[in-house]
Formats: C-alpha cells, structure tokens, sequence
C-alpha cells in the first residue's frame, strides 16, 4: 500500500510473539512501541476509544442527578505472574474494578499502565493482555487508555500493572468507612484465604501442592445488588485483600470508632486454605482475597441483603459473621470456637511463614 | 516454638523423603530421623522433617480419657 | 485434618473445663506455667483462659527461641550477611526481630545484603548446591525440635563434599531453662517463681522424650505434665495439674502419649550428640547467661562452623533496661504491668523479647489477650478497695 503522497508503507514484519522479547526499544516511543501497543494491547482490549489512538480516552458520562463520580487506582504486582485461578492481568482488571465497586458505584472505564522489564517474553505479555481484555469484557468495561514502559532488565520483576478505574455512584447511596454503628451486621461473602494460598502454593520455595485456586473475581454485579437490597440500610463494603478480614475489620473499626466482634464458627475457611495455613502456621483471617467482600448492614436490611448475595454467582456462601459494638478501643474481637475471646489484630508487618 | 504438624504419608521417596498429605495439601519431607516410615503412616513434621510417628492406639486412648474428663459435666 | 481436629472440639472443651472448675479447690491457687510458645499460641489463639476458673492461672514462659536470642546474636547475624560472598538462610520468624540501633534483617535485606527466608534446612543445601559460588550460612535458632534438622543439614552437606554450606548454631536446651526459672530463687539472679506446675514441651519432648524432666520433680519438687499443643490437650493437661497439685503429688506425667515416648526419638538424639556439643553457657534474652544451656558444633565439624570460618564482630548490645519480661517469664509479673507494654512496646517496635514473636508472652497478650485488661483491672480496684 502506499499512499498518494506519502512514501510508500514499509511492509512491517509482526512481532514475533512466540519467541520474540520485550527490549527497551518497545519502551522508546518509537515504531517498536506502537508496534507492541498495536499488536498486544490495542487487539487484546480491543474497544472504540483505545481505536482512536490518542493520549487520552473522551466519553460522554451521563450523570443522573445527585448521583457522584468515584475514582480509584491500584498498583500490581504479584510473584508468579500466572497462578491458579488467574493470572496478573485479570487480577488487574478485577482488583480495581472492585476498589470501585464496594464505593457503592457502577465501574465505567479502566485505564492501565505497564511497566515491563527488558527482556520479558512477548508470548507471556500477550497472554497477560489477553487475559486482561476478557476479564474486562465480561465485567463489562472498557480499558479506554495506558501507557507502556520498559526499563532495564533487573529493574522490575517481569512486569508491573498499574489500572485505574472510575464509576458512578447512583444517587442516595453514600457509603464510607466512618457509617459503623454499633448494632449493625457484619456480612462476608464467601470463604477466606483462598487467593493467598494459592499464590503461595504456586511459589516454588514453599514446595506444597493444593487443588486451591485464587478467587479473583470482579465483584460490581454483587455489590449492584446489595446496594438495591439495602437502600440507606447499607453502611460500606471493602474488599479484604492484603492483610486479609483481620485487616479490613481493623480499618473499619478505626475509622468507625466502634468495636466488632466476630464468631469464628462463621467464618467459612475451606479445608484445604486451613489446612496449608496450619502447615505455614499462617492464621487465614490474615491471608489475602481477591474476589471476596465484607459489608456492614443496619440490622434491619441484613437478611434482605444477606439473599441479594446469596443469588449472585460470587456470595452463594455468604454469612453474617458478627456485630459492630461499642467500643471505645476499637478492638476487634473474636468469640472462638471454643467459646473464648481473642482480639482479631492487624498483622505486624509483612506475613511469613512461621516454625514456631 | 516447634510449629509441627501431623500428616499421612502418601508416598515413599528416594534419599529419605516421602510425600506427606494434610487435607489434600501435599508437600515433601525428609523421613530421614524415623526409621520405617510406612505409607498410611502419620508423621509429625516440622520444618520439613518427620519428627516422629503418631501412635494410634495411645491417640484413641487420649480421646477416651478426653470423653471422661468432659463427661457428668 | 485427622490427629488434629479431634483436639479442637469446642463443646468438650467447656465440658472438660467444667470438670477443672469442680475439682479446683476455691480456696488454692493453681499457678501453672506453660513452658512452650506453642501452648502460649494455642491458649491465646482459643482463648483458653475465659473457660478457666479465675483462680487457675496460666503463664506464659520463656520457650520461644526467638524471643530468647539476644539481640547481640542479631546484630552478629547481620555480620555474617555483611560478608559480600555470604548468602544468609534463615527461618522466616527471625527476619523481623530487631536489632541494635534499630536494624533487623529484613532491614539488612533491603540495604543489599543477601538474606534469603528458608523452610527448611533442605532448601539452603539446595541453595548451596546451586550456587557453588556462595557462602550459604544457615542461621539455626530452635530448641531441641528444630536442632535435628540442623545437624541432618550438616551430615548431608558432609556426604556431598559442599564446602559452601555452614552454620551459625543459636540451638538452646529446654531443661537448662527450666532450671534456671527453678534456681531463681537461689541464684537470686531471676525473681523466685511462684508456681505449682508445669505444662511440659510438646515437640521439644517428641526428640528428648519427659525422662529429662524427672529431675524436676524430684529435685525441686515440682509437678510437668508432658502435653500436646491442640487446646484440648492443653485442657486435659491442665486437669491432670489441678488433680496432682490436689492429692499432693509432684510428678513427671505425659499427656501427648500418642507422640511422646520416655526416651525420645533416640535417632534423633544420636545424630544430634554426634554434631553438637555444649557450650559453657550462652545469654537468653530476659533470662540472662544460663550454664550449659546451648549448643554449638563439635571440632570435627568445624568446617561447617560459621563462628569457626568467619571472623563475626562481636556485639555489645543491652537489652531495654526497663523491660521486664525476666519477671514476666519467671511469673512475677504481668505483661500489662510493664509500663511500656501498648505504650512505646508493640509488635510493630518490639522493646523487650516477649514481644517479639507472636508466641511470645507480651505480643501473644497484645494480639490476642489485652482486651481482658480493663476489666482484670477494674477487678483488682475493686479488690483492693474491699
Ligand atoms: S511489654 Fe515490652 S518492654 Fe514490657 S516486658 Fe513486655 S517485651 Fe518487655
């Protein structure tokens, strides 16, 4: 092809995705990278704005009144890359989309950066891609733009996602952190310590084997629901990544000022998550989620929010799991199994696994 | 101190070691401090080593002798 | 998980504590010690105390090794990761214990040094083997349940000729310990302990099995009960203390008969006697020097002594002087009755040993327990008012 005035179009050889690799060239802003934004990533999101290619994605928001924009960002990055039950790129997607989502919002738009480490292989980067267009899809959203850079190798470790979201709250709903009063329910919505589990079990250097797998999910269709079910009766939703319920139930408590107590004979932990948590001598209240979500409810609208979960794919097993007290040390506690007290504490500092 | 775990040995090894399973969680461990480890033992690991085998008998023992200490409660 | 969840039953648990309150006598104090992190774990973990009678107390005791290393071991360890061809192994408990002047390993990790978290002893030997280049220092801590492993790294390091792989040994000895909380009051070094019983090592007596506690009963006239760390063990050990301290008896009893015999596992103790040898005496943290209470490697096996084949500056290092974790693992005191305790002292800035690992006394108080304090306080008040 060659155009009227222009030079004629140099015929282009694909990238080699099989066996080809990232090199800083695809970083330079030159043909190489438009090249890798063409071949990997405007193909695997394929949507109408990234079509354009322009720095920036422009949308139309139609914004009923009252209602409120919510934005959110969340950095990744994860040893390995590809793990049971998911992989960096949905874990992007999915992580974001729910940083929006417990806000109370409906997710609109994704956008996502990468950085990638010279010399990461191009078949790993496309299925990355790949993964993170599908999951995006049937979440139902766009990654609208990104940017890509590359950096020596050593000075990442593979590669790193950065996504942004942003989504609409409907009119009404005002969710927060601080909205905890003491009688108000506690809700989970499925079993624990599934994602952290399986990253572990998939590091080499532990060196056991589990059938778990990582419970990555986009959650906005549940959280959707649960906000149609509880009206003003929903006080907040969060997502217990990191530091897994222990952490999230803390934050909630700080920023509530109240006290929670928890029942342990509620909280469901699957057999094969507690035993690999024995046997790293791991606590799972304090192992990560990727697809799970807690909620605080007025009493009142607990149970009708309770059902809303139950019928959605992603909180068939969710539980009521304890009460927000008062309290004015903002402990969060625990009834035991054996019908004992325990505080349920944040993790000091980094989880390892213990011999003693 | 001394995290340690009972669990089934599934498999015999080489050099010592055996698969051993917990609820469907596999790992491998030396076997290398008891002697005659059997497949459908239970071992007690720590830190990647069989520190002992469970005696089944004095287990069911223990649990008796937990039932009447709990009983006429 | 079978040989586990037996040991957790709730609903017999309560039942088994309802037969402790009926045969605790109202008017006698059982001061039971619980010598293990792994009891401290268990009790807290469940909440054990809220299903005991008030005057049946536990208390937490000195045996976590990683509360116990001094922080001049650290600082010596840190050394070690300081040698530019040293690659450091270590169990990943001791990665964020603290050293002087603020730094810890983890710390040593980020300014470079190479400081790599292990399983198990197999995966430095493999470490070893992999990287010929390297000198693999295995930092060992542990009492008698963890030395085994150590000295099985050693002897396999030896049959494959690795001249890359040795190991900086902090192993300590349980029954030196105990004695040294039972001298106390002798030796006036420690406070004098008041207490009526022991509950005994779980995995530290599946290697050296309860003969080595006998000593105990029948020097210091004190009462062990060998016990496994699931809470119902623990439950049934504590009512086989209240029924000796009941009928007068002092005695070794072994409650963790399905993995505890009276000899240990002889092998183990074998192999271990083979490498190891005592030390004239080495420094517990909140404890203090304590004779014949550690191990180090026999000359033979020099080679694979990272004291003997590298040079270590020594440390000078104090503990806090207003830590007072010796009077809390002797008994005398609280954790909530140290000033700093949840003040400058927390898991996340430990100040003293117990609160260092999260089987330690302070930190298992702090993360499980301190929502107890108020009302044991306004118990006391109360008390003290009446
Ligand atoms: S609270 Fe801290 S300073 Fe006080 S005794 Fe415990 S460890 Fe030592």
């Amino acid at each position: 092809m060659s155009g009227e005035h222009g030079e004629p179009r140099l015929r282009r050889r694909r990238l080699d995705v099989a066996g080809g690799r990232v090199d800083m060239s695809h970083g330079a802003g030159g043909r190489a990278s438009a090249q890798l934004i063409d071949e990997i990533f405007r193909d695997a999101f394929s949507n109408e704005w990234l079509a354009q290619g322009n720095d920036q994605a422009a949308f139309r928001v139609d914004l009923p009144p009252g209602a409120r924009m919510v934005m959110a960002t969340d950095a990744h990055v994860i040893t390995p890359l590809f793990f049971p039950g998911g992989d960096i790129g949905a874990l992007s997607v999915h992580g974001t989309i729910n940083d929006v989502a417990v806000g109370g919002a409906v997710p609109l738009h994704l956008a996502a950066t990468f950085v990638i480490e010279e010399g990461f292989p191009l078949a790993d980067l496309k299925r990355i891609a790949e993964s993170m267009g599908r999951a995006a899809r049937e979440a139902g959203v766009a990654i609208v733009t990104g940017d890509t850079k590359v950096v020596e190798r050593g000075k990442a470790d593979g590669v790193f996602i950065t996504t942004t979201g942003i989504g609409i709250v409907p009119p009404g709903i005002e969710l927060g952190g601080d909205r905890a009063k003491p009688g108000d329910v506690v809700l989970l919505s499925g079993s624990i310590g599934d994602h952290g589990v399986a990253i572990m079990a998939s590091r080499e250097n532990l060196g056991f084997e589990t059938a778990v797998v990582s419970d990555s999910a986009a959650l906005h269709r549940l959280t959707a629901a649960m906000v149609a079910a509880g009206g003003t009766g929903l006080r907040l939703m969060r997502d217990p990544t990191r530091g897994g319920l222990a952490a999230t139930l803390n934050e909630i408590a700080h920023q509530s000022k109240v006290g929670i107590r928890i029942r342990e004979d509620d909280v469901p932990v699957a057999p094969q998550v507690a035993a690999a948590c024995e046997l790293l001598g791991l606590d799972p209240l304090n192992v990560a989620n990727e697809g799970k979500l807690v909620a605080v409810v007025a009493a009142e609208r607990a149970e009708a929010v309770l059902a809303a979960m139950r019928a959605d794919p992603n909180g068939i097993r969710a539980v009521a799991i304890g009460e927000v007290i008062e309290d004015d040390r903002f402990f969060v506690q625990m009834t035991t199994a054996f019908g004992g007290g325990r505080i349920v504490d944040w993790l000091a500092g980094e989880q390892l696994p213990r011999i003693c | 101190m001394c995290l340690a775990i009972p669990a089934l040995v599934h498999e015999l090894l080489p050099d010592g070691m055996a698969k051993v399973g917990l609820d469907g969680v596999l790992k491998e461990i030396s076997t290398a401090l008891v002697p005659n480890v059997a497949v459908g033992d239970y071992v007690v690991v720590h830190v990647g080593y069989a520190l002992t085998r469970i005696d089944a008998a004095e287990a069911e023992r223990t649990l008796a002798l937990l039932a009447e200490a709990g009983a006429h409660a | 998980m079978k040989h586990v969840d037996e040991y957790r039953n709730g609903a017999l648990a309560r039942s088994i504590a309802a037969t402790i309150a009926r045969e605790a006598d109202p008017a006698r104090l059982y001061r039971f010690m619980e010598f293990c992190g792994g009891h401290t774990h268990a009790i807290s973990r469940y909440g054990l105390e809220d299903l005991l009678p008030e005057n049946v107390r536990l208390i937490h005791g000195p045996g976590c090794p990683v509360c116990v290393l001094p922080v001049g071991r650290i600082d010596e360890a840190i050394g070690l990761a300081r040698h530019p061809k040293v690659t450091l192994c270590t169990y990943a408990d001791l990665m964020r214990v603290p050293a002087s002047g603020g730094s810890s390993l983890i710390r040593a990790k980020a300014e470079g040094c190479d400081v790599r978290m292990v399983y198990s002893t197999l995966d430095a030997l493999r470490i070893a083997e992999a990287e010929p280049d390297r000198e693999v220092v295995f930092l060992a801590i542990g009492f008698e349940t963890t030395t085994p492993p150590t000295a099985l790294a050693i002897r396999a390091a030896e049959a494959r000729g690795l001249a890359n792989f040795s190991v900086f040994s902090n192993h300590v000895l349980t029954p030196s310990a105990i004695r040294a909380i039972l001298e106390a009051p002798k030796t006036g070094r420690l406070p004098p302990v008041a207490l009526e019983g022991f509950i005994g090592p779980a995995h530290v007596s599946v290697v050296i099995g309860w003969k080595p506690y006998e000593v105990f009963a029948t020097e210091f006239g004190q009462r062990i009960v060998v016990s496994g760390f699931e809470p119902l063990d623990v439950m049934q050990s504590v009512l086989m203390l209240v029924r000796q301290v009941n009928e007068g008896r002092t005695e070794v009893e072994n409650q963790y008969v399905r993995a505890v015999v009276p000899e240990g596992n002889r092998a183990a103790i074998e192999l271990v006697d083979e490498i190891f040898e005592l030390r004239d005496a080495f420094e517990w943290r909140g404890l203090g020097s304590i004779p014949h209470s550690a191990l180090k490697l026999r000359e033979k096996y020099a080679r694979f002594d990272a004291e003997r084949r590298f040079t270590i500056p020594p440390s000078a290092a104090k503990d806090n002087p207003a830590c007072e974790c010796g009077l809390i693992l002797t008994g005398a005191k609280l954790p909530a009755d140290c000033r700093l305790f949840g003040t400058v002292c927390s898991p996340e800035t430990p100040m003293g040993s117990c609160m260092v690992s999260s089987e330690g006394a302070c930190a298992a108080h702090w993360t499980y327990g301190r929502f107890r304090d108020r009302a044991r306080r306004a118990a006391t008040t109360r008390g003290g008012a009446a």
